[in-house]
C-alpha cells in the first residue's frame, strides 16, 4: 500500500515531469483542495521516492517559456507506473469488496 | 524569511542541500499569497508545526536508510562486525566489573555518617604494628584523650543461642555503650544500649541484627522486650538495628554490652580490645596521633614494666581494607584497564583498517555526489550501531562478572550490600569506547575531505600512507605491550599460588574431618563437666567404624581463630610483650597430634595422666626451641621448665611445626597444654571446642554418625562448621585462588584480543602490499624472501612490544611484591613464559597473513595494476 501522498504525486506526474509547486498545485486542483501537501511533505516523499526508484529528477527542460533555472523537475520512471498501477488494483479491490457489503456511493 | 531559514535547520543538512531551496520558494510564494497580521501568524504556526513533524520523520528516514546501509555493509563482512562486537564487549564488561567491585570496596565511604572522622586506634609494639588493646589501656588512653568526639570499644562475640527453634551460633561483638553512638548509628526499633547497661552486674541486654531478627522472629515488633538465652544466660532485647548495619563483620548478628568488671582492668597485657573514635571536627588525624603518642609515652612511664615500648597508632576506618586485599584489588583495576586499553586499541586499529579498505568505496559515493555530511552521518550510524551492540553485551559481561568478582571481597568489611554494576564506570567505558569509535569510525572521511577525493578512483590506488601505518603498528605494539604485562602479573601470582599451595602445613589433612562443639560458659566451665563430655565423645567417635584418632583443640590451624598469644618467661622472671617473648597457646586432648598427622620429634604427647593435681606439662613446637634456645640440643630441652598460661609447665615433648596463622606465615612458637591442667572457669576462651576425626574412609561421610553422638550426649549443643581439614587448608588460599583466576581471565582476553589485533594489521598490511609482492615474485624474489618481509614485520612489532612490556611487567611485580609469597618479580620462569606465550601469539597472528602473500600470484596481481 503507498502512502496517499506518494500515491498522488505519482498521479500528478503520470502525464508529464513536474516541479514541486507544480505537483502541489496539480494535486490540489484533481482532489478538489482537499490534498494540500506542505513543502515538507512533499519533499521527503519526492527524497524517498527517488531512493526507492518511483521517480527520478530529470535533466530534460520543458518548454523555456515556462523554465525557471532553479527548479527541479521530476519525471516517473517505470517501477513508479507499475506502482501506481498496483495502488490502483488495490483501491479498486477494495471498492468491489466494499460494493459487495452493500456500501454503494448514491444508496445507503 | 530568514525565519524560515532558521527553520529549515531542523532538516538534516544533505535534505536541505538537495531541497531547501526550492522549499524556501514554496514558502515566499505563500507567504506572498496572504496579507493581513492574522494571516501571516497562521502561516507561521502552520509552518512550524509542519517542519517540526516532517523533520522529525526525515531523520528518522535518513537513520533507517543508513542502518540498512550499515547492516547490509556488515552483513558483507561479519568477521569485522563480530570481532568488533566481541571487542567492544569485552572491554566494556570486564573494566565495569572490575572497577564496579573495586570502587565499591576501596572508595565507597563507611556507612556511617561523617566517615571520615572515625578512626582506628591501636597498641604498636616491636612486631605488631596494629594490635588490641588491653581493656586498661582502653580506659586510661580515653580518659586522657581530648581529641576524640566519642570514642568506643568491641570484641567479637560468639554465643550459642536458645530459644525459638534450633539451638544456634550465632557471631557479633561485644560493645562498649558508647560505641554505637561514636559510629553514629541508630536502631531500627528499640532503642540502643545505655550506660546502666553496660555495667558490672546489669542485667543481660541485647541488640539484634535486622537478619536475626527476620530469620528467627519473623520481623515481630514485639520481640523487643522478649528473652533470649545466649551460653545458657538470659538477655533481653532492646531492639533491632537496621538492615545495613553490619559491624564489626558482614556476619554480625547480635550485639551485647561488655559490662566490665573491675578485674578486667587488672591485666594490662590482655590484649583484646578494638577501639574506634570519631575525632572531633576540628580535629586532624595527625593531631590525633600526636596526642596519642604523648599519652602512650605517659602510660610507659607510668607502667614501664606491662607497657614497655607500647606505643598508639590511629589509622583511618576507611583504610581497614587490609594491604593486601587493596593490593590485589588495585592489580585487577590495572588488568581491566590494560583490557579497556587492548579493546581500544584493537577496536580502532580494526576501523582505521576497514577505513582504508572502503576509501575506494567512499570515494565512488562522493563522486556519486554524496555530501561530506551524509557519509559522515552514515559512519557515525556505523560505529555507533557497533559501540551499541557490543556496549549492550558488555553489560551483560558486567552483569555476570560482579557477582563473581564479588566472592573476592573480603567478609571482614562492614559493608552490607553487595556491589552491584557501577552506571558511572559502566557509562565511562561505553563513553570511551564510543568515542574510539566515532574518532577512528571517522577516519576515511575526514581524509577524504571537504573536497571529492578522486585519488581513491584510480585504478591500483594504494591506501594508506606511511603515516597511518605508523600509527596501526603503534596500536599493536600498545597491546602487545599491555598483554605482557598481563600475562607476566598473573604468571607471577600463579608462581605464588603454587608456592603457598606447596607448603607443608606441618599436618596431613587428608582424612580429616573437623567440626565445633562450642561448649557454653559456664555450664562447661568446670572441668568435670568438659572431661565428661569430652571422654565420651571421644570413645564414641573412636568407636565409629573406619575412625583411627580423634580429638579435641582450642583452635584448629588455619581455622577462624588464629590468634591467642601468651608471654613465655623462664626462672619466674616478669617478662613484657614487647621483648616478644610470646607463644600460641593451644590446650588438647591426647590423640590430637596423631589426629592431625603433627609428628612429636621428641619426648612424649600429652597423656591422660596430665591431670591437675600433677606437675604441669606442655609439649612445644620446634619453632618455640629454635626462639628460646637456639644453639641446644633438642633432646637436652625435655624436662626444662618455663612459665606460661598462668603456670610453671615442664617440656614433655616436642612436636613438628604447624603453620597456625596461615600458609603465607611462618610458624611461630607454639605450646600445647593438657586440657585438663587449668583451673575452673580460668582461660575459658581456650577450653578445647574443635574436634578433629580421622578417618580411613571419605571424612565427609562420617559428619551425620559424628554428630548424631555429640547430639545424644548435649542435645542443646549447636554444632557447626562441619567439614573437612582439606578444605579448610584449601580455604585459606581459596580467595589467592579466586583473585589469580580473575587476573588470569582478563590475561586471557588481553592476549586474545592482542592477537586479533596481529592477525588484523598483517593481513591487512599483506593485501596493502600484494601488487608489490607479486612484482617481487614476478622478479624472481623466492617464497623464503616473502616469509621473510612479513616475519621481519611480525619480529619487529614483538620486539618493540616485549622490550618495553617487560620493564613495565617488572615494575608491575616490584608494586605487589606483597602478594608475591618470596617469588621474585623477575622470576626468569615467569617472563620467560609469558614471552614465549607473547611470541607464539604474534606468530600465531601471522599465519594466515604470511600463507596469504605466499600464495600471491605474481599474473594476477600485476595485471590488475
Amino acid at each position: 500500500m503507498l502512502p496517499p501522498a506518494t500515491f498522488h504525486i505519482l498521479l500528478a506526474l503520470a502525464a508529464e515531469d513536474l516541479h514541486g509547486y507544480a505537483i502541489i498545485q496539480e494535486v490540489a486542483v484533481r482532489t478538489g483542495g482537499e490534498l494540500k501537501l506542505s513543502a515538507g511533505t512533499l519533499y521527503r516523499s519526492i527524497q524517498r521516492m527517488i531512493e526507492q526508484g518511483l521517480i527520478v529528477e530529470t535533466r530534460d527542460r520543458p518548454a523555456p517559456e515556462d523554465d525557471d533555472e532553479r527548479r527541479r523537475y521530476y519525471r516517473i520512471t517505470a517501477e513508479g507506473g507499475a506502482a501506481a498501477r498496483e495502488e490502483v488494483r488495490r483501491l479498486a479491490q477494495l471498492v468491489r469488496m466494499a460494493r459487495a457489503k452493500g456500501f454503494a456511493p448514491g444508496k445507503a | 524569511m530568514r525565519a524560515y531559514n532558521l527553520l529549515l535547520r531542523l532538516y538534516p543538512a544533505s535534505f536541505r542541500n538537495e531541497y531547501g531551496e526550492e522549499m524556501r520558494l514554496l514558502f515566499a510564494r505563500r507567504r506572498r499569497d496572504v496579507t493581513g497580521p492574522g494571516s501571516v501568524l497562521l502561516l507561521y504556526m502552520q509552518t512550524i508545526a509542519e517542519i517540526l513533524g516532517n523533520a522529525v520523520l526525515v531523520h528518522l528516514d535518513l537513520l533507517g536508510q543508513d542502518l540498512r546501509y550499515t547492516a547490509r555493509m556488515l552483513r558483507r563482512a561479519p568477521g569485522f562486525a563480530i570481532t568488533a562486537v566481541l571487542i567492544v564487549a569485552l572491554g566494556i564488561g570486564a573494566t565495569t566489573a572490575a572497577f564496579s567491585v573495586t570502587d565499591f570496596v576501596l572508595l565507597r565511604p563507611l556507612p556511617f555518617p561523617d566517615p571520615e572522622r572515625l578512626v582506628k586506634v591501636w597498641e604498636r609494639s616491636s612486631g605488631y604494628g596494629r594490635m588490641e588493646l588491653s581493656p586498661a589501656n582502653y580506659r586510661d588512653w580515653k580518659k586522657a584523650s581530648t581529641v576524640f568526639e566519642s570514642i568506643g570499644t568491641y570484641h567479637g562475640l560468639a554465643a550459642n543461642m536458645l530459644g525459638a527453634g534450633e539451638p544456634l551460633r550465632v557471631e557479633g561483638a561485644s560493645v562498649s555503650f558508647d560505641l554505637f553512638p561514636t559510629l553514629g548509628v541508630q536502631p531500627l526499633i528499640g532503642r540502643l544500649f545505655l550506660d546502666t547497661d553496660d555495667r558490672e552486674g546489669a542485667a543481660g541486654t541485647t541488640l539484634l541484627s535486622y537478619r536475626l531478627w527476620q530469620t528467627r522472629y519473623g520481623g515481630d515488633p514485639a520481640v523487643i522486650g522478649r528473652q533470649v538465652m545466649l551460653d545458657n544466660e538470659a538477655y533481653t532485647v532492646l531492639g533491632v538495628m537496621p538492615r545495613e548495619f553490619r559491624f564489626p563483620t558482614a556476619d554480625a548478628q547480635l550485639w551485647t554490652p561488655l559490662r566490665f568488671t573491675e578485674e578486667n582492668y587488672v591485666d594490662r597485657n590482655d590484649n583484646w580490645m578494638y577501639v574506634v573514635g570519631r575525632l572531633r571536627p576540628d580535629a586532624s588525624l595527625e593531631r590525633a596521633q600526636a596526642e596519642m603518642d604523648v599519652i602512650a609515652a605517659q602510660s610507659r612511664q607510668q607502667y614501664p614494666k606491662e607497657n614497655a615500648n607500647v606505643g598508639a597508632s590511629v589509622f583511618r576506618f576507611s583504610d581497614e581494607v587490609s594491604q593486601q586485599s587493596r593490593l590485589l584489588l588495585l592489580a585487577l583495576c590495572g588488568a581491566a584497564a590494560c583490557v579497556l586499553l587492548i579493546a581500544c586499541a584493537n577496536l580502532a586499529n580494526l576501523l582505521l583498517a576497514r577505513a582504508l579498505g572502503r576509501r575506494r568505496e567512499l570515494a565512488v559515493r562522493t563522486a556519486m555526489g554524496a555530501g561530506r555530511e551524509r557519509m559522515i552521518r552514515q559512519l557515525m550510524t556505523e560505529s555507533l550501531l557497533l559501540a551499541g551492540v557490543g556496549g549492550a553485551l558488555g553489560v551483560m559481561v558486567a552483569l555476570i562478572a560482579v557477582p563473581l568478582l564479588n566472592l573476592l571481597v573480603p567478609a571482614t568489611l562492614p559493608i552490607a550490600s553487595t556491589p552491584s554494576v557501577d552506571i558511572r564506570v559502566l557509562l565511562f567505558a561505553i563513553g570511551l569506547t564510543v568515542v574510539t569509535g566515532i574518532a577512528f569510525g571517522l577516519a576515511p572521511v575526514l581524509r577524504v575531505g571537504g573536497e571529492a577525493d578522486l585519488g581513491g578512483l584510480r585504478e591500483g590506488a594504494r591506501s594508506g600512507g606511511g603515516q597511518k601505518e605508523r600509527l596501526r603498528s603503534a596500536l599493536v605494539v600498545v597491546e602487545i605491550v599491555a598483554s605482557v604485562v598481563l600475562l607476566v602479573s598473573a604468571g607471577l601470582l600463579m608462581r605464588a599460588l603454587l608456592t603457598i599451595q606447596a607448603r607443608d602445613p606441618g599436618f596431613r589433612p587428608e582424612g580429616v574431618l573437623t567440626l565445633q562443639t562450642p561448649l557454653p560458659i559456664p555450664m562447661y566451665g568446670k572441668l568435670a563437666t568438659r572431661e565428661g563430655f569430652y571422654t565420651r565423645v571421644l570413645d564414641d567417635v573412636r568407636a565409629l567404624p573406619g575412625v583411627t584418632n580423634a580429638g579435641f583443640i582450642s583452635f584448629l590451624p588455619l581455622g577462624k581463630m588464629r590468634g591467642g598469644i601468651w608471654p613465655v618467661s623462664f626462672g619466674g622472671r616478669q617478662v613484657n610483650r614487647s621483648e616478644n617473648q610470646n607463644a600460641f597457646l593451644r590446650y588438647v586432648t591426647p590423640g590430637y597430634f596423631a589426629t592431625l598427622g603433627i609428628p612429636i620429634v621428641r619426648g612424649r604427647d600429652i597423656a591422660e595422666s596430665d591431670a591437675r593435681d600433677r606437675q604441669a606439662v606442655a609439649v612445644v613446637s620446634e619453632s618455640f626451641l629454635k626462639r628460646f634456645w637456639p644453639n641446644e640440643d633438642p633432646a637436652a630441652v625435655l624436662g626444662r621448665h618455663f612459665t606460661f598460661a598462668l603456670s610453671e609447665r615442664v617440656v614433655v615433648g616436642v612436636a613438628g611445626d604447624v603453620l597456625l596463622r596461615g600458609l603465607e606465615r611462618q610458624s611461630e612458637p607454639q605450646v600445647y597444654l593438657s586440657y585438663k591442667q587449668v583451673a575452673d572457669d580460668s582461660i575459658i576462651g581456650y577450653i578445647p571446642r574443635s574436634l578433629a576425626v580421622r578417618t580411613s574412609t571419605a571424612p565427609e561421610m562420617l559428619a551425620p554418625s559424628v554428630r548424631a553422638i555429640i547430639q545424644r550426649i548435649d542435645p542443646a549443643l549447636p554444632i557447626s562448621d562441619v567439614t573437612t581439614l582439606t578444605e579448610v587448608v584449601d580455604r585459606d588460599t581459596a580467595s589467592r585462588a579466586a583473585q589469580l583466576r580473575v587476573l588470569g581471565a582478563f590475561a586471557a582476553i588481553a592476549f586474545v584480543l592482542a592477537g586479533i589485533g596481529i592477525h588484523g594489521l598483517l593481513s591487512f598490511a599483506v593485501s596493502q602490499r600484494e601488487q608489490e609482492i607479486g612484482v617481487r615474485m614476478a622478479l624472481g624474489a623466492q617464497s623464503s624472501d616473502i616469509l621473510g618481509m612479513v616475519m621481519r614485520r611480525c619480529l619487529m612489532l614483538t620486539v618493540a612490544g616485549v622490550v618495553p612490556g617487560v620493564a613495565l611487567a617488572y615494575a608491575a611485580g616490584r608494586s605487589m611484591q606483597a602478594l608475591l609469597a618470596g617469588v621474585a618479580p623477575a622470576d626468569a620462569l615467569t617472563l620467560v613464559a609469558a614471552v614465549g606465550l607473547v611470541v607464539v601469539m604474534t606468530v600465531a597472528g601471522s599465519v594466515f597473513p604470511t600463507l596469504r602473500a605466499l600464495r600471491v600470484n605474481p599474473i594476477i596481481a600485476i595485471r590488475a595494476e
